[in-house]
């Protein structure tokens, strides 16, 4: 497709259109882009459910040495990484579907809507980790 | 009479009549994603420091293998699209384009199979 494109027309050095550096950071923009990066990242995190379902099925001593691994300070860093990652991409995803209703457009309501995203995937993110670290099973270290 | 020449078609630019299909797949599972997701939170954080005889107990009970299974198909298909979406974009090289859409696919299957595998073999298995 890209080489049928490229023989299409004139080779003329027309205007590109203007890149990320001359715009200036807008909140629903910063969103968009962690919204596509958070769902990079929880492409690769699938690998970790993966991980831990297949370790839970071979037996307890890969299933202790997987959760040994995640109990860790890089596991546990890595693991509210991906907390967060979730829930951003899911709030992100909820205020598509609102858009996807046509509603909410306006710039007010667009602002808002970033921020809310971040606040409550941050928000939430705190919540679960807060209620496990703090709750009787608790996370040793 | 159509005033259009074949030659679109021989340079498949023309329309694929699939535009919307991808478009309404990633609604679709991300609807379903939602749920499944805070699912998934829910039964992670019951689980915390749980022993492994726990988890084998709590992954087979029918219901919850249902779900993780359903998660794990519905965040694949979701992944899948999303992942060619971000190939598309970034990749404008053919032949590295189409190795990495087919790569994109074999993981997507390859993570949900090795999850829901395991989750089978925990309801299942001995």
């Amino acid at each position: 497709m890209a080489e049928a494109n490229a023989k299409r027309g004139s080779t003329a050095a027309r205007p590109l259109s203007p890149h990320l550096q001359v715009y200036s950071l807008e909140v629903n923009m910063v969103m968009s882009i962690l919204h596509r990066i958070t769902g990079a990242a929880l492409y690769v995190g699938t690998v970790l459910v993966a991980w831990v379902l297949v370790a839970a099925a071979s037996g307890p001593d890969a299933f202790a040495y997987v959760t040994g691994l995640l109990g860790t300070w890089p596991g546990l860093f890595v693991l509210f990484g991906y907390t967060w990652a979730l829930l951003h991409h899911l709030v992100g995803g909820v205020r598509h579907f609102l858009w996807d209703t046509g509603r909410g457009y306006d710039i007010a309501s667009i602002d808002l809507l970033s921020w809310a995203t971040l606040g409550v995937s941050v928000g939430l993110t705190l919540l679960i980790w807060g209620y496990v670290l703090l709750s009787a099973g608790g996370v040793d270290l | 009479m159509s005033m259009r020449t074949p030659l679109k078609e021989v340079r498949r630019l023309g329309s694929a009549k699939e535009g919307a299909d991808h478009f309404w797949l990633q609604r679709l599972t991300g609807a379903s994603n939602l749920i499944l997701v805070v699912f998934l939170i829910g039964l992670t954080v019951s689980l915390v420091g749980a022993d492994h005889a726990t988890v084998k107990a709590t992954i087979a009970h029918p219901l919850v293998a249902l779900l993780l299974i359903l998660f794990l198909v519905s965040a694949a298909i979701h992944m899948r699209i999303g992942m060619q979406v971000i190939i598309e974009d970034y990749v404008h090289g053919e032949g590295a384009k189409i190795v990495l859409l087919m790569l994109n696919t074999f993981f997507a299957i390859a993570v949900a199979a090795a999850g829901g595998l395991s989750v089978l073999k925990l309801s299942f298995g001995g």
